[in-house]
């Protein structure tokens, strides 16, 4: 809903989750599915550098509503 | 059983525009649309008809939802009925408020108007008969709300929205199906080949267009939030690790990573253990850091905002997410890195 909430107010957001069904059904349109629940942004510095890095080029991308994009493609 | 019935001035008899700024009154018995709402009821009676000016409701809110309330426990009736409204904005809206209103106190609420009349979103848990625009369809109106009304007085669990005859409101509730997934799907199937597109998954229309990708991030303002329930060391300010009733904003103070021993999560809906080895794993401050450094990005926001995503009513959040946007726009923020467990 945060993700919605922000988007209503004109802003892009990167919605990382584990959980990308969920954030479908709530209407996030960017959602990016992190590996886990626990640590959605990967364990080590490069994972989640490779994560970060999925995450602004959606940033930087226009989509359909509720598009979701896997970190390796 | 006994009935309230809400009008505004005009079918209340008190007067046209010219009397819009009328404050709630209480009329007893039926009144106007009430006397043929009354034939549609079944066993229940329009004991009272609160009547208020559609400009007075507007101007006054809290006073005037404060008052029909007050006459509203006095009666403690089996059920509220408001309008039908049709098309009208001003009394659409005040139907819709005050049934949502006095659901939320438990008495069975349900208001009538058209599908276009801003009420329908304001009615809350209440319930919404559609109506025609205008007041041409109060004669098919009426039964369709007394019967809805008739129901709720008399305690019995409702169907679906499409059975019952009322506005989803946007609740999803478990129910045994007589046929499987399987046979579901290959009637829905067969339905739309031969024409007619059904669904069982309706409900939740309300979707925000997704927002033009951002233009050049290496000057972009960008923020972090998180419903991971990441806060300062010890939880300063008790942030629940479920249900949580706010959501609250930390500077960042220009730190270069979230440190494990200044930084954890609260979150009571997962194993926490990884986290707080490393609380970057939930908001990648480190990361976003090295990459405003490189030129990545413009500027990371000075702030972060963080809930706690678990258990929360989907209305709350929906609040915590319009405070949050209200702030990341008054700050200029141009991009958002969310995250989510």
């Amino acid at each position: 809903m945060l993700a919605k909430e922000i988007e209503r107010a004109g802003i892009p957001v990167v919605y990382v989750t584990s959980l990308p069904t969920v954030a479908t059904m709530i209407g996030a349109n960017r959602i990016l599915r992190g590996p886990a629940i626990t640590h959605p942004f990967g364990l080590d510095e490069k994972e989640r550098g490779r994560i970060v890095e999925r995450a602004l080029e959606m940033l930087e991308t226009d989509v359909e509503p509720t598009t979701v994009w896997e970190i390796e493609e | 059983m006994k009935a309230v019935h809400y009008l505004n001035q005009f079918f209340a008899g008190l007067g046209g525009e010219e009397q819009a700024g009328t404050p709630p009154t209480r009329l007893e018995g039926p009144v106007g649309p009430g006397r043929g709402l009354q034939t549609a009821l079944e066993g229940v009676e329009i004991v009272a008809t609160l009547a208020c000016g559609d400009d007075y409701f507007a101007e006054h809110e809290q006073e005037a939802l404060a008052a029909l309330l007050d006459m509203l426990a006095e009666i403690a009736p089996d059920v509220l009925v408001a309008g039908p409204a049709f098309g009208s904005g001003r009394y659409g809206y005040a139907c819709a408020r005050l049934a949502a209103a006095a659901a939320e106190r438990g008495v069975p609420s349900v208001a009538a108007m058209h599908e276009e009349n801003p009420g329908v979103a304001a009615a809350g848990a209440a319930f919404v008969v559609p109506t025609a625009v205008n007041v041409a369809g109060m004669r098919d109106a009426l039964p369709r709300l007394g019967a809805l009304a008739s129901a709720l007085a008399s305690g019995r669990e409702l169907g679906s929205a499409e059975e019952e005859g009322y506005f989803a409101r946007g609740f999803r509730r478990n129910y045994a199906a007589d046929k499987t997934g399987a046979e579901r799907a290959v009637e829905l199937l067969l339905g739309k080949l031969a024409g007619e597109t059904r669904t069982e998954a309706g409900g939740d229309l309300d979707r925000v267009e997704p927002p033009a990708a951002v233009a050049d991030l290496s000057a972009a303002l960008v923020a972090l939030v998180t419903e991971a329930g990441c806060v300062p060391q010890g939880n300063p300010d008790r942030l629940p690790s479920v249900r949580a009733q706010g959501w609250f904003r930390y500077d960042l103070d220009g730190a270069e990573t979230l440190a494990s021993g200044r930084y954890e999560s609260v979150h009571g809906g997962f194993d926490v253990t990884l986290a707080n080895e490393d609380p970057n794993r939930l908001v990648p401050l480190d990361t976003v850091r090295a990459l405003e450094r490189a030129g990545r990005v413009g500027r990371v926001h000075e702030s972060l905002y963080t809930t706690t995503g678990n258990g929360t009513p989907v209305v709350v959040a929906t609040r915590f997410g319009q405070e949050i946007a209200g702030q990341l726009r008054d700050a200029g923020v141009q991009a958002v890195l969310l995250s989510g467990t």
